[in-house]
């Protein structure tokens, strides 16, 4: 590349690019710092005013109360258990169907094909899919609730089934020829090879099923509350008295401190994870774009 | 073979049953016959669903502010990664550059709980963070109240939807400029284009014809389910600002979830799904007649 540095506009420029990306990483990243020192400080005196750039008064009182509360701890675990579950389960069933429309000898394939593609763009919508779940598969309150009605995605099959097909079949042959059947090769031979994409694939639905609380709050009741289903009870209890809602409980942490260390531990696992695995969220946007 | 009948057989039960579940908005369902035989023996009504909800005005309401943040999200949700993209490729410091781009994807993966619960303690009337800081400069006499006041849902829909997109958004755009033959920005500079005429006359350009596919599915994603939306707008509510925060989505839930009227609330979704797809179809047609571009 030539560089014009005797140009001074172009300096200023490329200065003030710099500044505004810097601006936007911070506007980006601000929020959940702020959340994090407003978790850490000392709840009662969190109520004196918010904190800005460290803990004024740190404390891990809230942690201590947060991980002793068994309504916390329970959703954290119903979370953590859908998670796994949830995207493991939904990436093997829709692999098997993303394999099988993939070879050409399969009888009826265009028309499967075709079955998928119409769900991407056409649904019953919201009260349709209630009726079936709720009252037609009786699901309300059912762990599985969270599992099944997830188990399949059209996009990612399509996603998986353009890898599928770049896998040369001379591999599958020599297998067919040393006595292995359909099913054999599936899970000892196409599913380890296509780690990278199902990787990518159970990450996304990982972060869809961390993140979701609709289903919770359609079909999970109390029973099988989420993280983010307690987080959303949280903010709606506290907007029911707008003014209230820094009333302080006699056991030294306040709602809004408690509210603040469940943010954390809502956000924290992809924040977390996020610089590790971003390589491969990224990957999955690209084969998706490229896709469609 | 035994690995597609397993998905085929979910497809009818989870996505075929309930698109001919859509016929119930032209009945009056009773759930007290139970889902089979609500569905079959449940009286015909027509359109009657249909002519409630466009006599009603809480539907009427909640249609028009779904086309108003719709356009707002559009008018300025929409040009933020274009432009994002552009300056960040201006970046020369490839480390920096990198760094950005991974910082501005993280809060797509960011559930919007978490985005509307930090809202909440953002805009919060006591020791919320802007109030304070409004107080501290002697802005206002007194705190606002963001989140009781109905004129302030349309900015803290935007301004939350743009901080949790733009990034995410941006990558489409970053992929189409970095498949622009460099060679083009080389023969500019031999010319004498300067950093603006660059951007205005080769990377412009060079990906208009990315801008433009993503604006009809902008534009025909306008109505459609928009499950962004509807977390928004349902965790900002509250009873101050109910009438600006209701959308269709709302809506049909507070109809076919809350009040139990399923054929109504199904009619009205219905109703939205049909918009929809006539807006995507008009959005393709306009679009392959002015500049050629089209998604079907």
């Amino acid at each position: 590349m030539i560089k014009a540095r005797k140009l001074n506009s172009d300096s200023i420029f490329e200065i003030f690019n710099i500044i505004l990306m810097s601006i936007v990483i911070l506007l980006t990243l601000y929020p959940f710092y702020f959340v994090i020192i407003s978790s850490l400080n000392e709840p009662i005196d969190l109520l004196n005013g918010p904190v800005f750039l460290l803990p004024r008064k740190f404390s891990l009182a809230n942690y201590s109360y947060v991980l002793r509360d068994e309504r916390i701890l329970k959703a954290a675990f119903i979370t953590l258990a859908r998670t796994v579950i949830g995207s493991l389960s939904a990436v093997l069933f829709t692999a098997a169907f993303a394999y099988g429309v993939s070879k050409q000898r399969l009888l009826g394939r265009k028309f499967f094909i075709g079955m998928a593609l119409v769900t991407m763009y056409f649904s019953g919508g919201l009260i349709p899919s209630y009726l079936l779940i709720a009252h037609g598969l009786k699901l309300q309150g059912n762990f599985l609730v969270f599992i099944i009605p997830n188990l399949f995605s059209a996009f990612n099959a399509f996603i998986m089934m353009s890898f599928f097909r770049g896998i040369s079949p001379e591999i599958e042959e020599s297998a067919r020829i040393d006595g292995a059947n359909d099913l054999v090769i599936f899970f000892r031979l196409i599913l380890p090879i296509s780690l990278p994409i199902l990787a990518t694939i159970t990450l996304f639905n990982g972060v869809y099923h961390w993140n979701s609380w609709f289903d919770a709050l359609l079909y999970g009741g109390r029973k099988l509350e989420t993280l983010q289903q307690y987080l959303v009870k949280s903010i709606q209890s506290a907007n029911v008295n707008v003014k209230a809602a820094s009333y302080v409980s006699t056991l030294t942490v306040s709602s809004t401190s408690v509210r603040y260390t469940t943010m954390v531990i809502t956000a924290f696992p992809i924040v977390v994870a996020y610089p590790f695995l971003q390589r491969y969220f990224v990957k999955g946007i690209m084969i998706g774009s490229l896709k469609g | 073979m035994i690995l597609v009948l397993p998905v085929v057989l979910w497809m009818l039960i989870f996505n075929y049953i309930p698109m001919f579940g859509l016929i119930i908005s032209f009945k009056d369902y009773n759930p007290y016959l139970g889902p089979l035989e609500g569905f079959f023996k449940s009286p015909w009504v027509g359109f009657a669903n249909f002519k409630e909800a466009f006599t009603d005005k809480y539907f009427l309401s909640a249609l028009w502010n779904t086309i108003y943040y719709s356009i707002l999200n559009l008018v300025i949700g929409f040009p933020v990664p274009i432009v994002f993209a552009i300056l960040l490729n201006e970046i020369t410091r490839v480390r920096f550059k990198k760094f950005v781009q991974t910082v501005s994807y993280l809060p797509h993966f960011i559930s919007w709980v978490f985005v509307i619960s930090f809202i909440h303690e953002l805009l919060a009337v006591d020791n919320g963070l802007i109030n304070e800081i409004i107080l501290k400069l002697n802005l206002t006499e007194k705190a606002i109240p963001f989140l009781a006041t109905p004129k302030y849902v349309p900015s803290i829909m935007v301004v939350s939807q743009v901080w949790k997109s733009f990034g995410w958004n941006s990558i489409i755009y970053i992929a189409a400029i970095t498949s622009i033959d460099p060679t083009m920005y080389e023969a500019a500079v031999i010319d004498g284009a300067k950093r603006f005429a660059k951007i205005w006359y080769i990377t412009l350009p060079s990906i208009k014809s990315t801008i433009v596919i993503m604006l009809i599915f902008a534009i025909g994603g306008m109505i459609s389910p928009n499950f962004g939306l509807f977390e928004q707008m349902y965790l900002l509510s509250n009873s101050m600002i109910q009438d600006a925060a209701e959308i269709v989505d709302t809506y049909t839930y507070k109809m076919g979830i809350v009040l139990t009227r399923y054929s109504y609330a199904t009619a009205v979704g219905l109703f939205r799904s049909v918009a929809a797809v006539i807006l995507l179809t008009g959005a393709n047609f306009t679009s392959r007649k002015l500049t050629g571009e089209s998604l079907f």
